[in-house]
């Protein structure tokens, strides 16, 4: 479970957040929408504990975030940010490892060996393990960051716009596949992610969490907040919520 | 397997030749042969694969800790501020021991390569070939005040010395304090991994658990202490931490368990074999180690500016 108690979060002294409050439990996937400069990845720095609220209280799964050793935090909550130094002459097998730091510290074990073959398997990296990311493409590249950060085998896995560089075929890739991930089961992650498109929101996410202006709008069930008067509000345009085929999309109203 | 073999006889032929090449004639002098190396030869040899391990290790410290491949600490004012250090220490306490100046010469070095890396943090990244400059800059004002400094206490000889890394004045009893690179690289191998979460950036990193804060400050103080006992011992030879880190990242990649001592290696030789190569390039006189090593370097440098520079944001 993740719960923010009137959270505020400033830097240089402009407020960021201003008294968000938040409590979501386990599984399916967040979508974190809201216009640009709503304070969506200061919420998301905030949770994993890397950015220090000026009042109030972040605990995930009864960790306080803001109190915990670095180590505590990363094997509770992993966060992959935006624009990550994609070149970096690792491997994917390297990048992929490196998810396991918060386990092993260096001294990688059996189980860290497993985990990352498995964290291979799931992103289908197992072809691309020994190539280098700086000759990947961007969405090859961008599924070995997931996978590192899947490696790291937390309960929350945060992330901050993973889709914003790739093609629809990438991004619908990782998108299925954090899906089934998802899913109630053995194994079972939750994920919370910004979203850009918000078609890809009304299709993947089980919960929605709207940011506008550092303060939250609304969160809850994505069938029942995801409106478009709400959406309409958040972006300050019109928007409806239509169905088409079966599934609910987004368009301009 | 092999690569370390090659490694190895590489290194294993530049010491022969290094012990060789010289003025006295090691066999059939009145010279004893075995003092002439003992004396000068090998502690020269040893100097020249230090300084050159240490400065080649300090720039991949450099680049990952700012993420870009286009600096070292030659180019971002590290010893510039060594040479404060030494002067302001040479100005109040002369008689002062080597260990004492290399120490605040070590200080004022993290003072100053710190307020380059504060600067780094305001750059924009899209750029990488801005910070090198921004690095130039900063590094040419401390250069001027130490400049400044030992025009007006009549020390610029001193200034001249640090300034150039050469390796004839090496003797047994005056290049020992070159050893504390060995124990830093040891000791910065100990840090491989670390070294190479702060390469992926400070999200990634502290998201992995790092402690970044403190990652990056003792990767500092040991590329202060790095470039200061060089500099101390035999003079700051430039661009050496940053062709060697970059030649080892292209051929072999990032991960640093597994490069760093491939980075001390090429560092140590290229280094050694500049020094042979000054040795014989106007025999019986020499150049400097350092001015074949910038020739080498700028030409280089160039090369990688040329050939990467929207790859360099590492």
């Amino acid at each position: 479970m993740i719960q923010l108690d009137s959270v505020s979060v400033e830097k240089n002294g402009s407020p960021i957040l201003t008294d968000v409050s938040l409590c979501f439990g386990q599984g399916g996937i967040t979508a974190l929408i809201g216009p640009n400069g709503a304070g969506k990845s200061t919420l998301l720095h905030t949770i994993a504990g890397l950015t220090s609220p000026v009042r109030g209280q972040v605990m995930v799964e009864g960790l306080d975030m803001v109190r915990a050793r670095p180590e505590q935090r990363a094997r509770h909550v992993a966060l992959l940010a935006q624009n990550e130094s994609v070149t970096a002459r690792l491997t994917v097998r390297d990048l992929v490892e490196f998810g396991r730091w918060p386990h092993h510290r260096g001294r990688p074990r059996e189980i860290d060996r497993v985990k990352v073959a498995e964290a291979l398997g799931t992103f289908d990296l197992d072809g691309l393990a020994d190539r280098r990311l700086d000759a990947l493409s961007g969405g090859q590249r961008q599924r070995a960051f997931v996978a590192m950060a899947w490696a790291q085998e937390t309960s929350w896995l945060l992330l901050d716009e993973p889709l914003s560089a790739l093609d629809p075929r990438h991004a619908r890739d990782i998108m299925d596949r954090l899906h089934a991930l998802t899913r109630p089961g053995a194994g079972q992650r939750s994920v919370v992610i910004v979203l850009h498109d918000l078609s890809v929101a009304a299709r993947y996410a089980d919960r929605i969490v709207a940011l506008k202006d550092g303060r939250l709008v609304t969160s809850g069930p994505r069938v029942l907040a995801m409106t478009g008067a709400m959406l309409s509000d958040l972006f300050g345009t019109r928007l409806a919520v239509e169905r088409v085929a079966g599934r609910d999309v987004v368009l301009p109203a | 397997m092999k690569t370390w073999a090659i490694a190895l006889l590489v290194l294993a032929l530049l010491v022969g030749a290094s012990c060789l090449v010289g003025v006295v004639d090691l066999f059939g002098t009145s010279l004893d042969g075995l003092m002439v190396l003992a004396v000068s030869r090998l502690p020269r040899t040893f100097a020249a694969l230090l300084a050159g391990a240490g400065l080649a290790l300090a720039g991949v410290v450099v680049q990952m800790s700012v993420q870009n491949r286009l600096v070292e600490p030659g180019l971002v004012g590290t010893p510039e501020s060594a040479m404060l250090g030494l002067l302001l220490v040479t100005l109040a306490a002369p008689g002062a021991a080597l260990i004492v100046k290399m120490s605040v010469a070590a200080g004022t070095a993290l003072i100053g390569t710190s307020g380059f890396l504060w600067l780094a943090r305001h750059v924009p990244r899209r750029d990488p070939v801005l910070l090198p400059l921004i690095g130039l800059i900063y590094g040419g004002i401390i250069g001027a005040a130490v400049l400044w400094l030992a025009w007006t206490t009549d020390l610029v000889q001193y200034v001249g010395v640090w300034q150039s890394g050469e390796f004839s004045g090496v003797l047994q009893g005056r290049y020992e304090l070159l050893w504390i690179v060995a124990g830093v690289a040891g000791l910065l191998w100990l840090a491989a991994d670390r070294i190479t979460l702060l390469g992926l950036g400070e999200d990634a990193a502290r998201s992995l658990g790092l402690d970044y804060r403190q990652t990056l400050l003792i990767g500092l103080i040991l590329v202060a202490v790095i470039v200061s006992v060089v500099v101390v011992s035999v003079g700051s030879i430039p661009f050496v931490g940053l062709v060697v880190p970059n030649i080892v990242s292209r051929w072999r990649g990032d991960n640093l368990r597994r490069n760093l001592p491939l980075v001390a290696w090429l560092g140590g030789c290229t280094v050694l074999g500049c020094d042979i190569i000054g040795r014989l390039i106007r025999y019986p006189y020499e150049i400097p180690a350092g001015t074949v090593f910038a020739v080498l370097g700028a030409g280089l440098f160039l090369w990688l500016l040329h050939a990467a520079p929207r790859r360099a944001n590492g």
